[in-house]
């Protein structure tokens, strides 16, 4: 009794413990490490920084190498989110490590990586981990002589003015470290890519080779949803967050149009929304099914019921749950494969439905909803059910069509009773 | 030397003769009339006692197991029975006649209702209430062990009654000895094999009893009861197809012989219509009983009964013989020929199914082989060795041709029925290991004939000598033998001698059947095969209980939906012990789905992983022997899973596994074998390990090899349980890379 006591209060106190971090009511991360080279950043990029605690997150900066960082204690992880500003660190002080990062982002949650030229290789092995290859050339930078921004200080064409992206009010600057995406790996997006002039390659030294990196396939800034729905955002380029490019006007070469302003600032807050789950998350709840005309939820199903499925789904608007509205929203009942793909009608309030016939067909189906759009966290909800085939007293128990051979069962019966009764008693 | 001992063994009965003559004379001479009674309830007591003995001791001799392990169901197939038994008597029958299973055969699943037969777990729950009713509380477990049991004590009194009908109670009372003690028999009938066989052999043997002596008798009401113990057969066993192909063969025979009769009539068209009828009601057999290739042997004989009946009463009718053959003719040809057209005809559309797989492996035993390797795959579907017949029937095998002998000498429908039964029979059991099963009634039956018999003869040569020089003529069984015997006075000493050296040779034997029979049922046939026993360094005994512990595993450390991996043997006992769900279990109704497993094993880990991910597997199972030596493991099973899975998928090929036609897992192994998920699986860790003293690590002591590959990575599974003895290894698979 004693240790049932016990169990009970540890679970309840562990509750809150649990439903600190990431939790489903709130998804947005509210405690951010910040890992910098030197505390000169906090100031630097102070106009960066200062988005994100007006937005509410409590930002904690320590230097790379402080020997007493750490990302979890007591197995409990201490931060929602991880920013790494320090691209030349060769060692993290404290427990961190790759290793250490990676397990931090499998268990949900998210990381900025912000690279430079002369990116250490600590940092490119935590961005090769996440399906993005830095150029390997430590000295490289990414070169463009035709879309680079009209600048009176840098006459080497790195600081490029990139519009490769949505709704671009003002091009976003960018100088440092080009990276190609892994092509083994699915999950990771280019943002912002250069333009098909670019190319990477050490801007002081005479080109000798054919740069390896060119055009397109460079990206600038990339970003991961993981499956578990953990975001990680990786860019080459540390400066593109201070101040000083947030507030410079900008000009492409080659264009009239002098933006007052660079889009650095409305572009790197936009993306760490998403980052940081303030944007494009969905959540799933309430994932119902039963017959037509019931409400309880059956155990099992048989072949040929007409079954109602329902979910409801909702988007974090930053500060509250509102209901997603979509019409592409479907739902498989799947045995191997699909037997029953429809879209899930809604009612504008979140609440999804759609109703079908089980398949004639038994076995162990699922009720799948696989949603992934770009820009939201991907939505798979999978509910086992099995489908059984009629009983034995669910059949119809007279058909039409067997009426002559009823008629010829009873017929002999009664012939039989008769030929009897003449047999015995006619002497 | 020889001589002489043979003269004063002869010296001696010779003294002992007399005064057991005199005995026998006092009997007959003094008070014959007032004990002739006596006599009778004698033997009628002599006779219910030895029968009891009999019974007790079917009973006891299958207990080995019990005493030796514990109250346990042994094997794979019991477990899906008592599974199914527990659900009976959880459930009811109703749930339990509609029952779809989705544990099993996942994310298939299997109607169980409609796909077994529901006789055996039927007869336990009904043991286990009565039981209940009569407040015993027994669990219902202990119920599903002693079942086998109890039913073979049940076969010795149906081969009690069964010998005395075809030829006397003596025959009987030595049948039902023989095959109490059988180790043919015992095999799938110790407790805690609980498997259909085990009742399905009292009810086969039955339902023979039951026909001969209706055959004999003529009577519906034996007919009928013959019909209800097919009813029961079916129920029990899909081996019932022998009885519906052995009685119209049998029927056959006796009408090319020439001994069509009413009773045979009324005997077989009864059994037959109303045997069918019932057969009908069980779901597993349905329409097959009249659309199915292998029963329609019956129905054609029940039509050529009907002809034959006609041609009787033509016969009867028309005077002139000429006519008659005439219409005899006409009558045949025109019937051989509408039967013939019809079952042309059904074929073809379909409408009746050709014969299934086993059956044709049956009839030509080299069919599975080449065609259908999950039938060849079963080690009980193997053709049998010589030395598993000495080892099941022993000096049966040799009594076996003198009873046939004695049969012919004396025929009869009876006997002709035995004959056949015991031919056919012994073919089976030739073709496969299990059917062996089969053959022991009908052997012990025929050699029970010949060990009575002559032990008979024997015996009453001894007496009605004796009796020949007092009385001249005693009243004597058969005229024709008494003057026989007197044709023999002459060499009466030489004969008499003979009888006691032959009767004393008589009883060596069978005492050396009685210990052979229970060295074998205590050494082979007690082992529950999933608890492994082995002998020490120190000649202690090791018990492995791995599987259990596997299993019990599973069944705390998984979630309650997760689907487990295996080859298709362990499903049954997975799903009764672990109470998980299985991709393929022991029924093996869908091939490619186990070939997908096959597949799945014999490939590479990555492609594997796509198989496990579309099956949704979370658990895969292997079972591994290489540190214990315990050989019948997946790695030796493994070429029939390559068999099996490329019979299906054609991107396997069974040479990529095997180096110039040898199978091997040391260094010289194929490089396709060394990187599949069976080895690796199997294999994994065992490359630091020494099993062995004196030999390298990684020493496989179940094959006598060190292993080939000794660095083995996974990548998409991690190990998630080994067994103390290493004998099963669970492994988890992973979910898909999160980053990638």
């Amino acid at each position: 009794m004693a240790k049932l006591l016990l169990y009970l209060t540890l679970a309840t106190s562990l509750i809150p413990l649990f439903s600190v971090a990431f939790s489903p009511e709130n998804p947005t991360d509210r405690r951010v490490l910040v890992l910098v080279d030197d505390f000169a950043i906090k100031s630097s990029h102070s106009l960066y920084f200062g988005s994100l605690t007006s937005r509410g997150f409590q930002l904690e900066f320590k230097l790379a190498d402080d020997p007493n960082i750490g990302l979890q204690r007591y197995g409990q992880y201490l931060y929602d989110a991880l920013v790494l500003f320090c691209p030349s660190v060769e060692r993290f002080g404290g427990s961190i490590d790759v290793a250490s990062i990676v397990d931090f982002v499998d268990s949900g949650h998210d990381l900025i990586v912000a690279a430079d030229s002369n990116a250490s290789d600590l940092i490119r092995e935590v961005a090769t981990e996440c399906g993005v290859d830095f150029d390997e050339d430590p000295a490289a930078m990414v070169i463009d002589h035709i879309n680079y921004a009209v600048s009176n200080f840098d006459g080497d064409h790195t600081l490029i003015a990139s519009d490769d992206f949505i709704k671009a009010d003002a091009p976003v600057l960018f100088q440092g470290i080009g990276h190609s995406l892994n092509p083994a790996n699915s999950l990771v997006l280019k943002v912002l890519s250069a333009s098909s002039s670019a190319y990477s390659a050490n801007p002081k030294s005479k080109l000798s080779n054919p740069p390896s990196l060119t055009g397109s396939a460079i990206s600038l800034v990339s970003v991961v949803q993981a499956r578990n729905n953990a975001r990680i955002l990786i860019t080459g380029s540390l400066s593109m967050f201070s101040n000083r490019f947030f507030r410079s006007g900008v000009q492409k070469a080659g264009s009239s149009i002098k933006h007052e302003k660079s889009g650095n600032e409305q572009f790197l807050t936009e993306i760490s929304k998403w980052v940081f789950h303030e944007r494009g998350h969905l959540k799933a709840v309430n994932v119902r099914h039963h017959k037509v005309g019931e409400s309880d939820e059956p155990a099992i199903y048989r072949i040929n019921d007409d079954l109602e499925y329902s979910v409801e789904i909702y988007e974090w608007s930053g500060t509250s749950w509102e209901p997603y509205v979509s019409d592409d929203v479907q739902v498989q009942f799947y045995m191997m494969s699909p037997y029953v793909l429809k879209t899930l009608s809604t009612d504008q309030k979140g609440h999804y439905s759609a109703e079908f016939k089980v398949p004639d067909v038994y076995g162990v189906f699922q009720f799948k909803v696989e949603y992934q759009r770009l820009g939201y966290t991907s939505l798979s909800l999978s509910k086992q059910i099995p489908v059984r085939p009629y009983r034995h007293n669910e059949y119809e128990r007279f058909l039409p069509a067997a009426y002559p051979y009823y008629g010829s069962a009873f017929s002999m019966m009664a012939g039989f009773f008769i030929f009897t009764i003449v047999h015995l008693y006619s002497k | 030397m020889v001589g002489k001992t043979e003269s004063q063994n002869g010296a001696v009965k010779a003294t002992a003769a007399p005064a057991m003559n005199l005995e026998s004379d006092l009997f007959s001479n003094f008070s014959f009339k007032s004990f002739k009674l006596k006599t009778k309830q004698q033997e009628l007591l002599l006779r219910v006692s030895i029968l009891g003995l009999v019974y007790i001791l079917a009973f006891i001799t299958r207990l080995f197991s019990v005493l030796r392990y514990e109250s346990m169901i042994h094997e794979f197939d019991p477990y899906f029975n008592y599974r199914t038994t527990l659900f009976l008597t959880e459930k009811g029958f109703y749930e339990f006649w509609n029952w779809f299973d989705s544990e099993s055969w996942y994310p298939l699943g299997r109607i169980i209702g409609g796909t077994l037969y529901p006789g055996l777990m039927v007869t336990a729950a009904f043991i286990y209430w009565t039981l209940r009713f009569l407040r015993f509380a027994v669990h219902i477990r202990e119920v599903c062990v002693l079942t086998a049991p109890f039913f073979a004590s049940n076969t010795t009194v149906v081969a009690y009654f069964f010998g005395k009908e075809i030829w006397d109670s003596g025959a009987g009372l030595v049948a039902a000895a023989f095959i109490a003690i059988c180790p043919g028999y015992i095999s799938r009938s110790v407790a805690g094999s609980y498997d259909n066989e085990g009742v399905a052999i009292f009810a086969l043997l039955l339902t023979f009893y039951l026909f001969v002596k209706a055959v004999n008798t003529g009577s519906l009401a034996w007919a009928l009861a013959s019909a209800f113990g097919y009813f029961y057969m079916v129920s029990a066993w899909g081996g019932y197809v022998f009885i519906i192909n052995l009685i119209p063969l049998y029927v056959l025979v006796l009408l090319i012989t020439g001994r069509y009769s009413m009773r045979l009539y009324v005997a077989y068209n009864c059994m037959y219509v109303l045997g069918m009828l019932l057969a009908m009601q069980i779901r597993f057999v349905g329409f097959q009983h009249v659309q199915s290739g292998e029963h329609m042997a019956a129905m054609g004989v029940f039509f050529l009964m009907q002809v034959f009946y006609f041609l009787d009463w033509v016969k009867y009718m028309l005077s002139d013989t000429k006519l008659f053959q005439a219409f005899l003719r006409i009558t045949v040809t025109s019937a051989v020929a509408v039967g013939a057209l019809a079952l042309g005809v059904g074929t073809a559309s379909g409408y009746i199914s050709p014969w299934t797989g086993r059956f044709y492996s049956l009839l030509d035993p080299t069919y599975a082989k080449d065609n259908i390797p999950i039938i060849a795959s079963v080690s009980e579907h193997q053709p049998t060795a010589w030395s598993s017949f000495m080892f099941d029937f022993h000096i049966l095998l040799f009594l076996f041709p003198a009873g046939l002998y004695f049969c012919f000498k004396k025929l009869s429908d009876a006997t002709i029925f035995i004959v056949m039964y015991g031919l056919t029979s012994m073919y089976f059991a030739g073709v496969m290991v299990r059917l062996i099963l089969v053959a022991t009634p009908a052997v012990c039956l025929i050699s029970a004939i010949a060990v009575s018999a002559t032990i008979k003869n024997l015996t009453s040569l001894l007496r009605t000598k004796s009796k020949t020089a007092v009385a001249g003529s005693s009243k004597g069984t058969g005229g024709s033998k008494a003057s026989s015997k007197a044709s023999f006075d002459q060499s009466q000493p030489f004969q008499k001698n003979g009888a006691i050296a032959l009767l004393l040779g008589a009883f060596y034997l069978l005492s050396k059947y009685a210990t052979h029979c229970t060295w074998v049922t205590s050494e082979a046939y007690s082992s529950p095969s999933i608890v492994l026993a082995a002998r020490g360094a120190h000649g202690n005994r090791v018990i492995f209980d791995d599987y259990r512990e596997a299993y019990f595993w599973l069944r705390q450390n998984t979630p309650p939906d997760a689907k487990v991996m295996s080859w298709w043997d362990y499903g049954y006992q997975i799903t009764a012990m672990g109470n998980r769900t299985v991709i393929v279990d022991n029924n093996t109704w869908n091939n490619t789905h186990i070939a997908t497993v096959g597949r799945a094993m014999s490939s590479y880990e990555d492609e594997a992983y796509e198989i496990m991910r579309s099956l949704d597997v979370d658990y895969v199972l292997v079972v591994f022997g290489g540190v214990t030596g315990y050989s019948s493991d997946d790695i030796n099973k493994f070429l029939w899973m390559v068999r099996i899975g490329g019979g299906v998928f054609p991107v396997i090929k069974e040479p990529d596994y095997l180096v110039n036609g040898d199978y091997r897992v040391d260094k010289g192994a194929a490089p396709k074998m060394l990187n599949c998920l069976m080895y690796k699986l199997s294999y994994y860790r065992f490359g630091e390990l020494v099993t062995e003293y004196g030999k390298p690590p990684g020493y496989d002591r179940a094959r006598g090899v060190e292993i080939g590959n000794k660095d083995i990575k996974l990548e998409h599974l991690e190990e998630a349980f080994t067994t103390s003895n290493w004998i099963v290894r669970i492994y988890k698979v992973k979910p898909p890379n999160n980053r990638w």
